[in-house]
């Protein structure tokens, strides 16, 4: 039943752990779209015919009072009937299309990261063991995968049809978009964001890889040139970054605050905000600290960081993002504001221990 | 005493007519003319997609067709077109009023109308638009095309609909005739007046936000730029504040249309009249509190998905009431059927099906795999080519005796129509199926197993395009040579109706007194 409505539908096959899901609702609302679009032309058709004024010939010289103006009103009951059917249907459908749109977004813990940038007319991807690959994106089969998405230039949308899964990748922000491929295989990547003539050739691929296999082909990769070939991981390589960006002038990696708050402990630490809210310090915070550091000020420090909008690529903001989680057992002295409490309460994007072995 | 058309032949006569009858007819060939440019664009782009490689155009060419042809279609045509022509025809006289509150701005509503199109259009064809009609930034302000001035272009435009909204407003409220209560207005005029508040209320707010766009684009000013410090996700919620209610803009003239229509051929009273009135003013209220279901894979927060998504459902829910009374107000009438009436049917099963579809995409996880890709387009298009283009052209045959004082050929009117929704039908549902299928809007080129759906969309095009045809040359025909009209060929009790035909320039000989409801048809045509 499900293979022969997905085809009748002419869906993709369904890749990844919540395609099936996805599809189940996709059907019961395209059912009822179907049947009720039918059903009202039907009625209005019946109607048409059943009433044509040729079948009220004989009356039809003077306007005529009974059909004219009797039925003045719908019957009540049939009125409540339809219009609470309707709404309890639409309520229905938002109820189970939140839940999973929830469960589709939020990541299970213990998610693989991989840092994604897209840049006309090219996805980047970026490993944690310091791998890189163009256009291609290798995940291992049977283990959620988290990417970490970010842009150079203008919005694009990262879009597996196979999986199910799409969201926009913009400048400035982090996003995130996770899923799980139960089964090797290889699926398209389209952008689905207009970002210029290339739009349409944005594509790429995913490979999806048994788990040794995986390893393996990570192996093979060139590491991401982050100016050290030899860099064991993506988070050593973001420590070179760090240095040759000159974010050490300004923060510092064992604790003390100088011009700019310590890496140290910083990752999943709350921060207090100017202005008084906090947020916490996952890997969109901190993305967005790197490309827009004044949109949210760290409370007692002035807004002296520049903008590394545009200046990073993907590898070198994973690398820096990998490199501050690294950190993030180191303790801190935080003499100022209200020191920051640890928490481990997962809220976009998994807090979990490293996923690195 | 001569009819408006007979009074005064120059063409100066016309051009500076404030004559609301004349200016609708000025409207009604400039917006046919944004239908044809429009159209000409879409057919280059089903061209195009025929192949999966590029075969005609390179991808910048690509990019500009469909970009001028949504920018013409939304700005220069669905917007405006029933709003103007018949809003501005029948309007007044529907009111039993001599003319609109404000004859001169309704005249400088259309010349603001044509410089923003001529702007439009120059800043088109000299470099052209690649941004989509969404207009989105940072693409936007950095493209190398001549965005600055289109988008100038539109918030011109958008001008000559905050003056038509308000006059109409105006009118709604001073003009009408002794006996005119409220409840009493025919249902267009609820529609008409429903959509002037919209007008009114959002297209400051895309104008403003274009023009933000147009100079960050000019002068790199960054308020939607990262680069600069500015937020792109911004002008998406400035943008969909308007273009969600633009969408209510676009059908609410056309639901009432299909209100004067259905009751008219079924010569029958609406099932009910105060459903069909306040649902308006429902769509028109809910309509503003939607727009982030366009934005549900942007990173929005989980409580602006679920609340955005529930809103949605609502305004869904006021459509659904406007379906069911006009089909109940069929039930037991007294139906002829003419052209008008197959338009209706054709609405009444393309309107249901892109509402429902449009159902289905606010549901935030199905959203997910549909966004940005042909499901879309094929939803917006049942909305807004089967629900507008249907009713523009019902309007069209419905009211041509009124205002042409000639009939169209019934024959023809049937045969067009029978081609532009069949072909409407095959245009549109392989797009649903490649979008199923996951194939992105705004692609030039796409992998080859969306090749066959593509063709067959083409097609229907095709037959679309020639039902189109059709019917203009037709209606341009009858205009000069159609048999002479009655006063009422319909048998409708609308006031309009009461009018000579074609009406003289102050519509009524004798001041109108409203002693019965536009929809009585128990009651005589004249007391
Ligand atoms: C000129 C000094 C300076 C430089 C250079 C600099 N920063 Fe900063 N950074 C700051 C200051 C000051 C803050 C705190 C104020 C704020 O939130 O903007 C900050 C905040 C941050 C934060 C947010 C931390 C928190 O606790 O809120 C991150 C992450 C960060 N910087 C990363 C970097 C990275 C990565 C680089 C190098 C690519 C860098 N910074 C370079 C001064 C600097
Ligand atoms: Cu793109
Ligand atoms: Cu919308």
């Amino acid at each position: 039943m499900n293979d022969w409505l997905r085809r009748l539908l002419f869906l993709p096959e369904q890749a990844s752990t919540i395609a099936r899901d996805m599809d189940s609702l996709h059907y019961f609302v395209i059912i009822v779209t179907m049947v009720g679009a039918t059903a009202v032309a039907a009625f209005t058709l019946i109607f048409i015919v059943r009433f044509a004024a040729h079948k009220h010939r004989e009356k039809s010289a003077a306007p005529d009072v009974r059909h004219g103006y009797t039925h003045g009103g719908i019957p009540v009951w049939l009125e409540l009937f339809v219009f609470g059917g309707l709404l309890s249907l639409f309520i229905l459908w938002w109820v189970i299309g939140f839940r999973q749109y929830a469960r589709f977004v939020e990541p299970p813990p213990n998610t693989l990261q991989i840092y994604v940038t897209g840049k006309q007319w090219m996805w980047t991807f970026a490993y944690p063991n310091g791998a890189a690959s163009n256009g291609i994106l290798y995940v291992p089969a049977g283990r959620p995968v988290t990417l970490v998405m970010t842009s150079r230039d203008v919005i694009h949308s990262f879009f597996v049809p196979d999986f199910r899964v799409k969201r926009d990748v913009v400048p400035g922000r982090a996003t995130t978009v996770w899923f799980e491929a139960p089964a090797a295989g290889r699926h398209h990547i389209f952008c689905t964001e207009l970002c210029g003539v290339g739009h349409s050739t944005m594509r790429g691929e995913v490979v999806v890889l048994a788990a040794e296999e995986y390893e393996r082909q990570l192996e093979g990769l060139e590491r991401v040139d982050l100016g050290d070939p030899r860099a064991s991981s993506l988070a050593a390589a973001g420590e070179r970054v760090a240095a040759r960006r000159g974010c050490m002038r300004c923060h510092t990696a064992d604790g003390t605050p100088h011009i700019g708050p310590t890496f140290a402990g910083l990752y999943g630490a709350t921060i207090p905000l100017e202005g008084g809210q906090s947020v916490i310090a996952d890997v969109q915070y901190l993305t967005s600290s790197m490309m827009d550091p004044a949109a949210q000020l760290h409370r007692g420090f002035l807004a002296v960081m520049p903008s590394y909008q545009g200046l990073l690529s993907a590898a070198e903001v994973g690398g820096l993002v990998e490199y501050i989680r690294s950190l993030r057992d180191v303790q801190r002295a935080e003499p100022q504001s209200p020191a920051p409490q640890r928490t481990d309460v997962p809220i976009v994007t998994p807090l979990q221990p490293e996923e690195r072995r | 005493m001569t009819s408006y058309l007979a009074s005064g032949r120059s063409l100066r006569s016309w051009l500076v007519t404030k004559d609301h009858k004349r200016i609708g007819i000025l409207f009604l060939i400039a917006t046919t003319l944004a239908l044809v440019l429009g159209g000409v664009f879409a057919l280059l782009i089903r061209i195009e997609l025929l192949t999966p490689e590029p075969s005609v155009f390179d991808a910048l060419d690509y990019n500009r067709s469909f970009t001028h042809h949504g920018v013409v279609m939304v700005f220069l045509f669905m917007v405006p077109v029933i709003p103007t022509v018949f809003g501005n025809f029948f309007l007044p006289m529907m009111l039993g009023a001599p003319d609109v509150a404000l004859p001169r701005l309704n005249l400088a509503s259309f010349y603001v109308y044509c410089l923003g199109a001529t702007i439009l259009l120059l800043s088109l064809w000299f470099g052209g638009v690649d941004t989509g009609w969404t207009f989105y930034a940072p693409y936007a302000t950095t493209s190398p095309t001549a965005v600055a001035t289109a988008v100038f272009g539109v918030f011109v435009v958008g001008i000559s609909s905050i003056l038509t909204g308000l006059n109409f407003i105006v009118t709604v409220h001073t003009m009408r005739a002794k006996g005119m209560r409220w409840f009493r207005m025919p249902l267009f005029v609820w529609a008409i007046y429903a959509t002037a508040i919209i007008q009114v209320l959002a297209t400051p707010v895309l104008g403003l936000s274009l023009l933000l766009v147009g100079a960050d684009h000019a002068f790199g000013m960054g308020v939607f730029d990262p680069a600069l410090g500015g937020d792109p996700i911004l002008f998406q919620h400035l943008f969909w504040f308007y273009s969600h209610p633009a969408v209510y803009i676009m059908i609410l003239p056309a639901m009432g249309v299909v209100s004067e229509v259905v009751c008219t051929f079924s010569h029958n009273r609406p099932a009910s009249y105060r459903a069909i009135a306040i649902s308006s003013i429902g769509i028109a209220f809910i309509g503003f509190l939607t727009w982030g279901h366009h934005m549900f894979v942007s990173g929005m927060s989980m409580l602006d998905v679920g609340a955005f998504g529930i809103l949605s459902m609502f305004v869904a829910i006021f459509s659904a009431i406007k379906v069911f009374t006009w089909t109940a107000t069929l039930y037991r009438g007294r139906i002829t059927f003419n052209a008008p009436m197959l338009y209706f049917f054709g609405f009444m099963f393309l309107f249901v099906f892109g509402g429902m579809t449009g159902v289905a995409v606010a549901t935030s996880s199905l959203d997910i795999h549909w966004h940005d890709t042909y499901f879309v387009v094929a939803h917006f298009h049942f909305i807004m080519v089967g629900g507008t283009l249907t009713m523009f052209l019902a309007a069209c045959h419905y009211w041509f005796p009124k205002m042409f004082g000639r009939r169209y050929p019934e024959k023809w009117a049937l045969i067009g129509a029978v081609a532009v929704i069949l072909g409407f039908v095959f245009t549109f549902t392989p797009q649903f199926l490649l979008g199923n299928a996951g194939m992105p809007r705004r692609y030039h080129t796409y992998v080859p197993e969306y090749q066959w759906l593509n063709v067959m969309s083409t097609a229907g095009a095709t037959i679309l395009a020639l039902g189109l045809v059709v019917t203009l040359v037709y209606l341009v025909h009858s205009i000069f040579r159609g048999e002479k009209a009655g006063d009422n060929p319909w048998d409708s009790r609308g006031y309009e109706w009461l009018a000579p035909t074609p009406p003289p320039t102050h519509n009524f000989h004798t001041p109108l007194v409203i002693a019965r409801g536009p929809y009585d048809f128990h009651c005589p045509e004249r007391p």
